[in-house]
């Protein structure tokens, strides 16, 4: 009863969501339609159509209902009647966050990054992705969803092989086919889970919520869709064994592309974890959670030890995108409300952090024609402001405590103690990782002498501090009250927890409820308050021999945080 | 055969000397009559007054007639209303199957005619022969989809090929043409003699050629107790039935001549043999199959599956290591022939509970499928330049930059061969799947999906050379940027314009580039608005199964 009035109240308002897909691409159509002369008004109609796009998913994200845990914004048509198929689109605490960072992202990269050529098809694919990553955040139709996930490739594709560096051709060729052949065994997934739910449901249909609550499989047919969609998943991740794609396309995209594909598209893997994997097949999820939890720790620490050993600074960042990410997947598979509200939370971090990251490497590669870590030295007496802002994001990449990026990881790293506390112990490691990789890198590149280019480098212009800005704001912002974050993302995750409970007849047996429902707020604000110290240090930039102590620092952080975990849920039990 | 019968398909015994001829009703027939009598009006008619030979008239009049053949599909879909006409003593069934293959033949004829005018005046050909051949082709395919008697399939079949045969060898001057032609025809003869081989053996079987009753040998005979239950005779006839379409439809281990042939024979009509010949062969083989053959359901799938599972890796793997357009092309046709043998083997049980998803399925296919390749061979016949030889994948390079237009609707209908989302493509492929699955062949469906992923290498690396490399390492990138003029080809224009030989840009002829618009129109269309032909499609598909 409830729920009708609550469609009925939706459909008479404006469809924001489907909004959300059309806006963008009326921009690309716009953008396509521009005369070959007038081509320089395309950035400016990519900036105001994503714009407008994302002051739509603020006004999303103001009007969301932080109380309700359920879908919201419904907007529901028939597609294809007979196949069952619909243009079911809905946000929920879960990808409420995922759609306002897309929102965001976009603006953020056409303004802080330039095509070299070609700018009309450059953002005319720039906004086709943007529908498509919005797309597939909103689509709760199997089909729709998989539709959204593969078309995401073709305007990356493009973007990679058109306006990317080295070997762009072969990176956007690795890229398309990797991740597609990923997933085409997912479609036969799809059509196999519908088919054998079809008496379950009552005919043929590809609604989520329908077929998460109704389907029976059996627990071989189950695990047989699952790995077909698993693998789809853990290769835009990418989890350990198939990232190989991603240090390639990272590398020769170019900045705008990076942050999309760090920011954005890497999230499509995870949330589909959730959304498709969890919420599908909580119980084959919960048998395979190990596999997986250990795949993750090995991202995590492989990736921190590859991203070390790198001497192209975009590279780098790259393989930290796998170890970041491998955290995400600890948290989604440690099936407790913590661990699974620490993953959304790390994706938008990480989506914010490494989306920052690479625009400043992006800028440096600008001024300075290389990446090389070792022809950098000495840039911050050339460009003191870059260098703030660098360690401001780095910082946060590392997770400091009072950054974005240390509620994320903490609140994982406090699930996956309560589920399998080996498996923390070793992720914690990967905080320290971090923090080795990132500040030797970012000494080797700005400290020391400066030496021909590198002591005249142009520092950062206003307009790209200006770019820039809103992503340092959230960094901030985020890591010393995420609490409105957190709020609205609980209670979504607490159905989901439900929803396993429900479906997974012995799970609630495996853990005692009160462990996974331990106070995250208030273990946030106490872990905040003890680092408040750390967090001043880390906001100033005051360099030198600082950074070495900051070194401490994220050790004695990270040890510090699996203590923490570790006592508060032992308080907890 | 028999020639008189009625309705209810007893043998008429009239008076001695006497053969009652079945009662025809001509408007369910006029689509395929348009098509047939088009063909001979136009020579007839080019032959008594020779201006009407100018290149102009025969193009204009076979867009006509082939627009005029699919008007008059308005009226027989409303007459049959959903059920099943026979005509000419059961010989033939007007169905919506039927209706269906048949505007999808007369598309294809519709827009090959348009590319053919472009091709013929480059060439230096004129002529309507191209034309009536195609027209009689066409004739030939419709004869076969609607057909319920083997020995009319066998007629419609020759028709088809004959045409296509000598088509192959049209363009005189291209010795790879002649070679093509006789190539496909050496095969080609051998699959039909194969194929009417087979109808011997079934006849001297089951006593039969129709359809209705080959299917009533077997079904008036209680279970166990029927001498047709595992009649080697009809086994053997059926498998050498399969063959005889495995070949024309260029399924593998029947595909050897597709490369050469595609490869050899001029690209507008490589756009009619993978297009509406393909489609005939398809229509003819499940009308044979599903309603001739359902009862041997178990013992045909295998071998379809089978041809299926083969056409996929062999189209998808081969067409890696080619580096001409037109052999990738080929190859990939025979990928396409996976899917839709796919399809076709996607009978959920001898019962024919429902062949809605098959049929369904098999009928978008050939919808989506030839819209994107004569769309596909559309491109290439414009690239292929006067003397059709630039067809290796260096001619693409940089095409982008040199013509956008026309590099922007190849990216197009390749990615909707892909199956890209919002295609045509995608949801052929979708619809296959689920039948596939729906049938229990979960290994051929994931199989068809793997394939697909490699044969998108051969579509990406040919949208590379488009877009994501430099200039073309010949010479005409600099004459390109002067003469940048899309209209060089309007009215009026002095023949030279035409020729295109290779030096001057890529010439635009208005009729082939309309016809490649629509082509990626109608495939990005049904890739955004699936459910479009929902109606049509659920009726079309039902009327095999109806007809059992």
């Amino acid at each position: 009863m409830s729920t009708t009035t609550v469609l009925a109240a939706e459909a008479a308002t404006f469809p924001v969501l489907p909004a959300l897909i059309v806006i963008p691409v009326v921009t690309a159509v716009i953008i396509g339609l521009l005369p070959a002369s007038r081509a320089d008004y395309s950035k400016l109609a990519a900036l105001i159509g994503s714009s407008i796009a994302g002051i739509l998913t603020v006004y999303v994200l103001w009007n969301f209902d932080a109380a309700d845990g359920g879908l919201q914004f419904v907007s529901q048509q028939s597609w294809v009647g007979d196949l069952g198929l619909s243009w079911f689109l809905a946000v929920d605490g879960i990808s409420l966050f995922l759609v306002v960072l897309t929102g965001l992202l976009f603006p953020v990269a056409i303004v802080t990054t330039e095509p070299h050529h070609d700018p009309k098809p450059y953002y005319l694919w720039l906004m086709l992705l943007m529908a498509g990553s919005f797309g597939a955040f909103l689509a709760l139709d199997l089909l729709l969803f998989f539709l959204f996930f593969e078309i995401v490739l073709v305007p990356m594709y493009f973007l990679i092989g058109g306006w990317g560096h080295g070997n762009r051709v072969y990176a956007a060729m690795k890229f398309f086919l990797y991740t597609m052949a990923a997933s085409a065994l997912m479609l036969v997934g799809i059509v196999a889970l519908v088919f054998l739910a079809r008496d379950d449901t009552g005919g043929p249909t590809f609604n989520v919520v329908t077929l998460a609550s109704q389907h029976r499989l059996s627990s071989t047919a189950a695990l047989l869709v699952f790995a077909s969609f698993a693998l789809a998943f853990a290769v835009k991740v990418p989890v350990f064994p198939v990232h190989t794609w991603l240090p390639d396309a990272h590398t020769e995209a170019p900045t705008a592309g990076s942050v999309i594909l760090a920011g954005v598209m890497l999230k499509l893997g995870t949330y589909g974890l959730i959304r498709f994997g969890l919420f599908l097949f909580p119980a084959t999820v919960r048998d395979l959670a190990p596999v997986f939890l250990t795949l993750g720790v090995i991202g995590i620490v492989y990736g921190a030890a590859v991203a070390t050993m790198q001497r192209d600074l975009k590279r780098l960042v790259a393989y930290s995108s796998v170890a970041h990410m491998g955290f995400v997947v600890l948290g989604i598979f440690a099936i407790n409300s913590q661990g699974l509200t620490g993953s959304v939370v790390q994706m938008i971090n990480h989506g914010i952090s490494t989306g920052a990251l690479f625009i400043l490497v992006g800028w440096v590669y600008e001024r300075r024609h290389t990446r090389q870590i070792e022809a950098l030295g000495g840039l911050q007496s050339a460009a003191p402001v870059m260098a703030g802002v660098f360690t401001l994001v780095m910082l946060s990449s590392i997770g400091l405590p009072g950054l974005n990026g240390f509620v994320g990881e903490f609140l994982i790293l406090l699930g996956t103690f309560s589920a399998a506390p080996w498996w923390a112990v070793v992720a914690a490691t990967g905080v320290i990782l971090a923090a080795l990789y990132l500040l030797w890198a970012y000494q080797r590149s700005f400290h020391g002498p400066a030496e021909g280019d590198n002591a005249t480098m142009e520092d950062l212009r206003l307009t790209e501090l200006f770019g820039i800005a809103p992503l340092l704001i959230l960094i901030v912002f985020l890591g010393v009250y995420p609490k409105p974050m957190i709020d609205r993302i609980e209670p979504t995750v607490d159905v989901l927890i439900e929803h396993v409970e429900d479906r997974v007849p012995d799970f609630a047996e495996d853990e005692p409820d009160r462990l996974r429902r331990a106070g995250t707020d208030g273990l946030i604000d106490a872990a905040n308050e003890a680092h408040s110290e750390t967090e001043e240090h880390g906001g100033t930039e005051d360099h030198g021999e600082t950074e070495t102590e900051a070194e401490d620092h994220g050790e004695t952080d990270a040890s510090s945080e699996t203590e923490a975990g570790g006592t508060e849920a032992g308080e907890g039990e | 055969m028999v020639l008189a019968t009625t309705d209810s398909g007893d043998v008429v015994v009239g008076q001695p000397g006497l053969v009652e001829l079945p009662h025809i009703d001509w408007v369910l027939l006029a689509p395929f009559l348009v098509m047939a009598l088009g063909g001979i009006l136009l020579i007839t008619a080019t032959s008594v007054v020779p201006i009407l030979r100018s290149r102009g008239f025969p193009a204009a009049f076979t867009v006509l007639t082939a627009a005029l053949s699919a008007a008059f599909l308005v009226p027989v879909w409303d007459r049959i209303d959903g059920g099943a006409q026979s005509v000419a003593g059961g010989a033939l069934a007007i169905d919506g199957f039927s209706v269906f293959v048949w505007g999808v033949i007369a598309t294809s004829v519709f827009l090959v005619a348009a590319l053919l005018d472009a091709y013929l005046r480059r060439e230096g050909f004129d002529g309507p022969e191209w034309y009536v051949l195609m027209l009689m082709s066409a004739a030939g395919g419709m004869l076969l989809a609607a057909s319920q008697e083997l020995i009319l399939s066998f007629l419609g079949l020759e028709i088809l090929s004959i045409a296509v045969y000598v088509l192959a060898a049209l363009h005189l001057r291209r010795s790879d043409s002649q070679e093509a032609a006789f190539k496909y025809f050496i095969l080609g003869a051998l699959s039909s003699a194969l194929f009417l081989y087979g109808i011997a053996l079934v006849y001297g079987a089951t006593g039969s050629t129709s359809l209705a009753g080959i299917a009533g040998a077997r079904a008036d005979n209680p279970a166990g107790l029927n001498p047709l239950e595992n009649s080697s005779l009809v086994l053997v006839g059926l498998a050498l039935i399969v063959i005889g379409f495995a070949f024309k439809v260029s399924a593998v281990p029947f595909h050897m001549w597709t490369p050469d042939v595609y490869e050899g024979s001029p690209t507008p009509v490589v756009a009619f043999m993978a297009s509406g010949v393909k489609v005939a062969g398809f229509a003819g083989m499940a009308r044979v199959l599903w309603q001739g053959f359902g009862f041997y359901w178990e013992d045909w799938r295998p071998i379809v599956i089978v041809l299926a599972g083969l056409s996929f890796v062999v189209g998808s793997f081969l067409a890696l290591a080619q580096t001409n357009v037109k052999r990738m092309l080929a190859f990939s046709s025979i990928n396409h022939a996976g899917f839709m043998l796919a399809a076709l083997q996607a009978i959920p049980s001898d019962e024919f509970v429902s062949t809605a998803l098959a049929g369904q399925a098999l009928l978008f296919y050939l919808l989506a499928y030839t819209v994107m390749v004569v769309g596909t061979f559309g491109v290439m016949t414009l690239v292929g330049r006067r003397g059709d030889d630039a067809h290796s994948l260096d001619d693409y390079r940089g095409l982008a930059k040199r013509r956008p237009v026309l590099a922007g609707l190849m990216a197009v209908l390749l990615f909707g061969q892909a199956g890209i989302p919002f295609t045509s493509g995608f949801f052929a492929k979708f619809r296959v799947i689920a039948a596939t699955v729906e049938s229990g062949a979960y290994v051929l469906a994931g199989l068809a999906m793997l394939a697909a992923v490699v044969a998108a290498v051969l579509y990406l690396r040919i949208v590379v050379s488009m877009y994501l490399t430099g200039e073309p390492v010949v010479a005409h990138a600099a004459t390109d940027e002067v003469a940048v003029d899309d209209d060089v080809t309007g009215h009026g224009e002095s023949d030279a314009a035409n020729l295109d030989d290779g030096d001057g840009p890529i010439v635009l002829p208005k009729a082939a580039m309309a016809s490649i618009i629509i082509a990626a129109f109608v495939t990005v269309l049904l890739g955004l608005l699936p459910g479009l032909l929902g109606g049509v499609l659920t009726e079309a598909a039902d009327a095999l199964a109806a007809l059992k």
